[in-house]
């Protein structure tokens, strides 16, 4: 015990000399839950309009103008031939043309009109897709509208629509989860292993084998204090998420915490067991990238599960980040409770049990 | 039972054989050096020796204890210096030796009386980093931490090599300080002049022990007669004595070549072979103990 003490003692040592890491341990997590859930937004904006008008009636002008009029859409040109809005399309001036055929309100009034046609530039499948869900609603909404003047039940109201658990459909709120947990990721992945590499490299690692130091005692000074700078940094996440987006967790804190436990442990772990297998910093680096672009690609942070070919989710299944998520999102937007919630944690139990048990043997020093 | 008995001790790294059945047996307080070329295995030694590796095969004992079996009790006995700087080059003089003292459950108070020769020289730069030191002072602060828990025996892996001539010497003065607090120890070394420091030395080369004896043995055991030869064009003289009758053997040796006689061989009968050579000079030498070791290699 008083060995492990002195080693952890000088981990710490280490860390506070080293003029680069401290900083980066403060600055980095503020700096990510700053800047990245402002541009990591999947809500499409701006998306510009070209109206090619051939009724030039009451009816599609209520349409142009419902266009103009909505927060997502941006009417950008109102013509009435088919090919220069195309032009202005392929020069991307314009992502999706609207064209309204020729007596659209006289038919509308009498039997099924022309089709309106949309045209959308998919080069950018969110914004093309979405962007033309949105032209839909916006047509449909000026339809219902115009049915509703004309009779006495108002259609729109016949469909409510509510989103539980994130109220406003605020795509920050589904992504904080997710940085939090790249930030777990990037740190307490990359800074046990880089320690050990760094101790193999300079030579010391040889010295420490040759005193009475056990293999278990080392592997768990390395892992110790990237646990609690890990618990630290949640702290600053969690904390910049409720002062800057109002985020604070509808469950148990508690829940957060113990997750994050095993989580960190798990992954650092991890980020041993690699660090046993290599001998220089570059080799560390790309096989923990190679690794962390499966985590962070293929766990649900970016994108969810539940949409990936059937192959990926049965993969996901041995993707410790996918149970962390689960829990932080639930906890997070839903407030789960912990008993909800067990096999996740009992997952990231068994995760972390695992990884460093390896770490431990792999660790390349008699007993 | 000496402090390190080592018994057909053999390691292979893939196809090469770095160890080829090694034995021999140091004994308590001794100064045993081992000098050998680069790539002899002095190194694959140390850290079979030091539980760093297991051998392929054979065994060795460290102050009574096998490596293999009771490598534990090993690690808190010996002290280990690699060739290469090997503390941590981010902490202070005085924290890395704190921090080795406190893993092995001892502080500096307890051995200061045996590494204050050594630890007095640098004491006064105790506040700077490790990896800030000269070269010299990085070899004194290993040296130190390698004594901080009082071991029995210690093992040192080339500590002269990168280090200047004085501080080489200071080095020697060191060892042979330590040798009379009672500590054995076993140093390699590639310098063939350091050897004459030891008490017995080991030649050793491709993973073979050549041959164990004093420095004063191994050169008493050269049996044949050596002439320094000089001339004016060096290497046309070295072409010409080597098919000169008589001689065995001929070679660089620092500003002369060496040239190694048999029974036979008569001064003036070479000088009158050779022929018309500028300035030539031959003069009886001492065999010293390089001389040995390329004697022994060639065979």
């Amino acid at each position: 015990m008083r060995t492990f003490i002195v080693l952890l003692q000088k981990e710490f040592l280490q860390i506070r000399r080293n003029s680069f890491l401290p900083r980066l341990i403060i600055a980095f997590p503020i700096l990510i839950m700053l800047i990245m859930p402002l541009i990591m937004t999947m809500d499409v904006r701006n998306v510009n309009v070209a109206v090619v008008d051939l009724d030039r009636s009451t009816t599609s002008q209520r349409i142009a103008s419902h266009i103009e009029a909505s927060e997502y859409l941006r009417l950008t040109h109102t013509t009435t031939e088919y090919p220069l809005a195309m032009d202005a399309l392929e020069q991307g001036l314009v992502d999706v043309i609207v064209q309204i055929p020729d007596h659209f309100e006289r038919d509308l009034m009498v039997s099924t009109p022309e089709q309106i046609s949309i045209t959308a530039n998919a080069v950018n499948a969110t914004k093309g897709g979405i962007g033309m869900q949105y032209i839909v609603q916006t047509i449909a909404r000026t339809l219902v509208e115009l049915r509703g003047e004309k009779s006495p039940t108002k259609l729109s109201e016949l469909v409510t629509i509510e989103n539980r658990y994130n109220p406003t459909l605020n795509y920050r709120h589904y992504m904080i989860p997710a940085l939090m947990i790249i930030l777990f990721i990037l740190i307490c992945g990359f800074l046990p292993a880089l320690s050990i590499v760094g101790e193999k490299e300079c030579g010391s690692i040889e010295q420490i084998n040759v005193t009475p130091v056990s293999r278990l005692t080392f592997t768990l000074s390395k892992l110790v204090p990237y646990w609690i700078i890990g618990l630290f940094v949640l702290t600053i996440a969690m904390l910049v998420a409720r002062l800057v987006y109002g985020l604070s967790p509808v469950g148990s804190v508690g829940a957060i915490y113990l997750g994050a436990a095993l989580f960190i442990l798990t992954i650092s772990g991890f980020s041993l067991t690699i660090a046993n297998f290599s001998e220089t910093m570059q080799q560390t680096m790309f096989v923990m990238f190679f690794f962390i672009m499966i985590f962070m690609l293929m766990s649900g942070l970016l994108t969810p599960v539940d949409s990936m070919p059937e192959w990926a989710q049965r993969f996901t299944v041995i993707l410790p980040p996918r149970y962390y998520i689960e829990i932080l999102r639930s906890v997070y937007l839903k407030g789960t409770t912990i008993t909800e919630l067990w096999p996740n944690f009992v997952a990231l139990g068994i995760f972390a049990l695992c990884f460093n048990t390896l770490a431990a043997l792999t660790y390349k020093k008699q007993a | 039972m000496g402090a390190i008995e080592v018994h057909n001790l053999s390691k292979s790294y893939g196809k090469v054989q770095a160890l080829d059945c090694v034995s021999f047996s140091v004994e308590r307080g001794e100064l045993f050096g081992l000098i050998g070329p680069d790539g002899a295995g002095k190194t694959t030694l140390f850290r079979l020796l030091t539980t760093l590796l297991n051998p392929d095969s054979g065994s060795a004992e460290v102050d009574g204890c096998d490596t293999a079996k009771d490598y534990l009790a090993i690690r808190s006995r010996v002290g280990y210096m690699p060739g290469r700087f090997s503390l941590y080059p981010d902490l202070s003089v005085e924290e890395n030796l704190q921090f080795f003292a406190a893993l092995f459950g001892v502080t500096i108070e307890d051995s200061y009386e045996l590494i204050a020769p050594i630890y007095k020289q640098i004491e006064p730069f105790r506040t700077r980093r490790a990896g800030k030191l000269s070269g010299g002072m990085k070899q004194k602060l290993a040296l130190s931490c390698a004594l901080i828990h009082r071991p029995n025996v210690l093992f040192l892996d080339e500590p002269t090599t990168g280090v200047d001539a004085v501080s080489r010497s200071e080095l020697w003065d060191m060892l042979s300080e330590l040798k009379e607090c009672g500590i054995t120890i076993l140093v390699s070394t590639p310098y063939m002049d350091e050897a004459l420091r030891c008490d017995r030395i080991a030649l050793c080369n491709e993973g073979r022990i050549l041959k164990i004896d004093t420095p004063e043995g191994i050169v008493r055991g050269f049996d044949k007669r050596l002439y320094g030869i000089s001339a004016k064009n060096m290497f046309a003289l070295l072409e010409k004595a080597r098919t000169a009758e008589g001689v065995e053997d001929c070679y660089p040796f620092g500003e002369k070549h060496h040239l190694v006689v048999r029974e036979e061989f008569d001064e003036a009968k070479f000088v009158a072979q050779l022929g018309d050579i500028e300035g030539l000079q031959i003069i009886r030498t001492a065999p010293t103990i390089e001389d040995m070791f390329i004697k022994l290699m060639k065979r």
